[in-house]
């Protein structure tokens, strides 16, 4: 009997495990922040989400930021970071890995939105913004 | 019976994570290289985290004060926002302590600790003395070359600095 509920006890652990894993989507990660921000996914605009990549904003120092500043033009493309390493393309037709883990994408949102908008993304912005990604080719 | 299998579940639970927490590397330590080449130390977040958007910069490259100063400071690191949840900057800063300039534990932290004054936790790399003293041939029209970029940029010149190898005869500067 113990025995048994141990095994059911790790078996949950398990599948807990492997939910914590990379097993988002940029489908299952735009529903997800559709509704965080109140709107049905439909809402979410691949228009506005490419304006958000392209809009150049004054950066800290003066000098213009955007996102298409590192990530290139083109999302399908490879981007360099300031110091000059590869930043691997964003978009998920070019490099499946993007948008598959919900932790790594909140990080660099956090991150560069601060940098490009100097304040945090919206749950909507975040959406339009996936939107776009993925269907970028 | 209910509470018999939570009871189960919470201990179960509590034994895994242990047991992750113990199978997760936080610093390797395989001794210095000699030479021109790092000590080959290296520990996942370090390297996944730091790495993302420079070459992962050796630990022995700067004293411990200055790795602390740095890894307080990530919500502005050189201008970008590097900030990390607060358990992977402290994993993170442990490993870059433990094997810092003037921790001891390597050659190459010894020849970048000599010429500094104790009280110095410079943030960049390039300012230390050693830097300096070794890329003392290289001019400032060579450093800005877009194929350089910055002197952040190790592995333009260094090429296989990514291995942690920096002897004279892997370097080629590039036009």
């Amino acid at each position: 009997m113990i025995k048994r509920a141990v095994r059911i006890a790790l078996a949950t652990l398990g599948m807990a495990s492997a939910v914590a894993g990379a097993s988002d989507s940029p489908a299952s990660l735009m529903a997800q922040y559709a509704k965080q921000a109140g709107v049905p996914v439909s809402a979410l605009s691949a228009s506005r989400g490419a304006a958000l990549y392209r809009t150049e904003h004054p950066g800290r120092n003066g000098q213009a930021v955007s996102c298409a500043a590192c990530h290139t033009a083109n999302p399908t493309r490879a981007g360099r970071t300031r110091v000059g390493k590869r930043i691997e393309p964003l978009a998920p037709a070019a490099n499946p890995q993007r948008f598959t883990d919900a932790a790594k994408v909140e990080k660099w949102f956090r991150r560069n939105c601060q940098d490009v908008l100097q304040r945090e993304c919206s749950a909507q912005e975040k959406g339009d913004f996936i939107a776009w990604l993925s269907q970028a080719r | 019976m209910n509470y018999l299998l939570r009871g189960i579940g919470v201990v179960a639970a509590v034994g895994v994570a242990g047991l992750l927490a113990f199978s997760m590397p936080s610093g390797d330590a395989h001794g210095d290289g000699g030479g021109n080449t790092l000590p080959r130390v290296t520990n996942k977040n370090w390297q996944q985290e730091c790495a993302s958007c420079h070459i992962a910069y050796a630990p022995a490259l700067l004293p411990k004060a200055s790795w602390r100063r740095l890894m307080g400071g990530l919500d502005q690191h050189f201008g970008e926002n590097a900030s990390l949840d607060p358990a992977t900057q402290a994993d993170i800063l442990r490993f870059l302590e433990a094997n810092a300039a003037d921790a001891g534990s390597s050659s190459m932290g010894r020849r970048v600790m000599q010429g500094m004054n104790p009280n110095e936790a410079p943030l960049r790399i390039t300012e230390t003395r050693w830097f300096v003293r070794k890329h003392d041939e290289v001019s400032r029209a060579t450093w800005s070359r877009k194929s350089i970029g910055s002197a952040a940029n190790c592995a333009a010149c260094h090429r296989q600095a990514e291995q942690g190898v920096f002897d004279e005869d892997t370097v080629r500067i590039p036009k």
